[in-house]
């Protein structure tokens, strides 16, 4: 390992026991969502989803570190990190069904959208810490991205902007081992994606991505230097992603069936339950009533999501700018009389 | 009032604004202590320090994308591109994310940003310094696009750009930075966005013209004044988006004749946005196709051969006469 990748070995007794519940029940939370939602999908209830299962340790534990005042510029797979920052599971799932509710957080909550081309997100995360480091509040940014989003341009001109201005600012990497169907020795021929941050001048911390814990006190660590003036970190969290890449994707042409095998045996949720039973905590009531709960959560949101009414004709004309332009109103009126009459004089 | 140039206007918008409201900061490459290849941002870090007045890493797309993201965070960025040829590693931030974010939040987040760059030919440039890629943008929805082409829009268009709650391209014609003063207001004042400017009243036919390309349309309205008493209304689009299509309009239809300048490429120009419109509103009136004189439907040359690429007034009074002497059913 590289002087400037040191992995953090701390322990969990920095960690309440609350907050060892918190971490379980949120992750079986996300584990449940997405598996209804990949569900959903094959129903054709849910368009195209990116899943999570595998990752729910790096994001749960990242996003507990977090204060609400925080501001996260996510990737498109991040729905444990968008959940626990704020945003109600009712607006991600309508994400995936099309919809932009699914990209407006409620009022308070610094949380940036989807990003859906790769890496495009970080530059963004940059100019946001740089906002916070002019203003000298106590606001810290994090940007999530996977490993193949480590060979785009953006990346590197994000990094090495953010490093010489000095900002508040996390990179947090999800690094599951493959972007699409490359694999990461194809993606970079160094061993370690924290090992890039030394070409900044940046800290770079490598984490088991599958430890709840660890993930949690070195994103807590990294968080509290970046709201003391310690400058940006580039954090990566080693996982693996259980699904294909998407709902539209078949993981089973690319990747060995034994690999995954060995991946399951990491499971981030049972390695957690491990801890809790050590401490006395989990017993069969105690998971099967938050098993429970957590379920309920997800089903109410998939009521709800499925129960919103139909998406307005505004939702296309009037966010495009806050002034609407007179052509844009005389299309809008054109295609509103589409709608309501079938017809219309105009082309 | 001060009788300036164009890039004399514009560092005394950036001036104005800054002292105006504190959000308000300029990044970009050389912008600080160099003031900016072309002295835009002269004195400004002086006066206002290098947080407000940021040298950056030379790296356009975060350049662009450090903008979304402050923007999204209380400020109002400046961004300035050296060149707007240099603005293309930048293009996905634009397109994907500078143009989309008001929609894609549905409002809850918006991008108050003005990116400035010079574009355009005639000034013996290296290449990739003089391309006129503008239509890209007006093409995208979510972007304004402003070009100014006198020192008083310069200012006043620009404030305009920077009050704005929508990302602008300021794109400033290189060419015509120095080359001609007038008097400008020292206060505080914005040209609107989205009006054209009426440069040249007439009675014979329209010439539709931004940026540079303005003084070369009234080289060539004059020669034909003298040559042919022919009398060109000339009209300054000066917002490319959203076009003033009323402007384009209401002149067509007192003319009745109608020639589009730029120097951009034929093929796909914004001179056929302005000829659909023309057929949109105006097609009634027409007593002779639209005339399109632009560059050529090549990349931009090396300089040896530019005076040959960009329209000169000689090219325009060509096109005004094409139009004038139509005769209709002429080309059955």
């Amino acid at each position: 390992m590289s002087i400037d990748s040191i992995r953090v070995s701390l322990k969990e007794d920095h960690v309440s026991e609350d907050m060892l519940q918190r971490m379980y029940e949120l992750m079986w939370t996300m584990r449940y969502m997405d598996r209804r939602s990949v569900a959903m999908q094959r129903q054709g209830r849910l368009g195209t989803y990116a899943p999570l299962e595998g990752q729910e340790a790096a994001q749960i534990g990242s996003a507990l570190a977090l204060r609400s005042q925080d501001f996260v510029f996510p990737s498109y797979r991040e729905h444990g990190v968008a959940y626990v920052h704020g945003m109600p599971l009712e607006r991600i799932l309508l994400y995936w069904n099309g919809r932009y509710d699914g990209c407006i957080p409620p009022d308070g909550v610094n949380l940036f959208p989807v990003s859906v081309p790769i890496a495009t997100q970080i530059p963004h995360a940059t100019g946001a810490a740089l906002a916070a480091k002019m203003r000298a509040d106590d606001q810290i940014v994090v940007t999530y991205f996977g490993d193949g989003a480590t060979s785009e341009g953006d990346f590197h001109e994000a990094m090495n902007f953010a490093a010489v201005a000095d900002l508040p600012l996390i990179f947090f990497c999800q690094n599951n081992g493959y972007a699409i169907s490359v694999p990461l020795r194809k993606q970079t021929k160094v061993k370690q994606i924290a090992q890039k941050a030394a070409a900044y001048g940046m800290e770079g911390i490598t984490v088991d991505g599958n430890d709840v814990i660890e993930v949690y006190l070195a994103m807590r660590s990294a968080v509290e230097k970046a709201a003391n003036g310690g400058g940006p970190t580039l954090l990566e969290a080693i996982t693996y992603r259980i699904g294909s890449h998407t709902t539209a994707d078949d993981a089973s042409r690319y990747r060995d069936a034994s690999e995954v095998e060995m991946w399951k045996a990491r499971d981030p949720i049972a390695r957690l339950e491990k801890v809790l039973r050590e401490r006395d905590i989990f017993s069969d009531t105690w998971v099967k009533e938050l098993r429970e709960r957590a379920e309920s959560v997800v089903n109410e949101a998939i009521v709800a999501m499925q129960s919103e009414p139909p998406v307005s004709l505004d939702q296309l004309f009037d966010y495009v700018y806050q002034d609407m332009p007179e052509e844009l109103a005389m299309q809008k009126q054109t295609a509103l009389l589409r709608q309501t009459k079938g017809v219309d004089g105009r082309g | 009032m001060a009788n300036t140039t164009i890039i004399g206007a514009i560092a005394d918008a950036l001036r104005v604004a800054m002292r105006r409201d504190e959000r308000v900061m300029i990044l970009g490459e050389d912008v600080g202590v160099n003031g900016g290849v072309f002295r835009a941002t002269e004195g400004l870090q002086e006066e206002f320090g290098e947080a407000r007045v940021m040298d950056t890493p030379l790296a356009e797309s975060a350049i662009i994308g450090a903008s979304v993201g402050l923007a999204v965070n209380g400020m109002i960025p400046i961004a300035e591109i050296q060149f707007l040829a240099f603005v293309y590693p930048a293009y996905e931030q634009l397109v994907s994310h500078v143009a989309r974010i008001r929609m894609r939040s549905q409002g809850r987040f918006t991008v108050p940003l003005v990116v400035r760059a010079p574009y355009g030919g005639g000034i013996r440039a290296p290449e990739l310094h003089c391309d006129s890629p503008e239509v890209i943008f007006a093409h995208t929805p979510g972007l304004k696009v402003v070009v100014p082409s006198t020192p008083y829009d310069a200012k006043g268009l620009l404030l305009a750009a920077i009050a704005d709650p929508d990302p602008v391209l300021f794109l400033e014609p290189m060419h015509i930075y120095r080359s001609f003063r007038e008097e400008v207001p020292e206060e505080y004042y914005t040209v609107p966005i989205g009006k054209a400017r009426l440069a040249q009243s007439g009675t014979d036919c329209s010439l539709f013209a931004w940026g540079a390309m303005l003084q070369v349309a009234m080289q060539g309205a004059d020669m034909v004044r003298k040559t042919h008493g022919v009398s060109v209304e000339v009209i300054d689009l000066r917002t490319l988006s959203p076009l003033d299509r009323m402007a384009i309009r209401d002149s067509v239809l007192k003319t009745g004749r109608a020639v589009v300048l730029h120097e951009a490429p034929r093929n796909a120009g914004l001179g056929a946005e302005i000829v659909a419109t023309i057929n949109d509103l105006a097609l009634d009136a027409l007593m002779a196709p639209v005339i399109r004189v632009t560059g050529y439907d090549t990349p931009y040359p090396l300089f040896a051969l530019e005076d040959v690429y960009v329209p000169d007034a000689a090219r325009v009074a060509q096109g005004i006469m094409q139009a004038m002497n139509y005769e209709i059913g002429a080309r059955l």
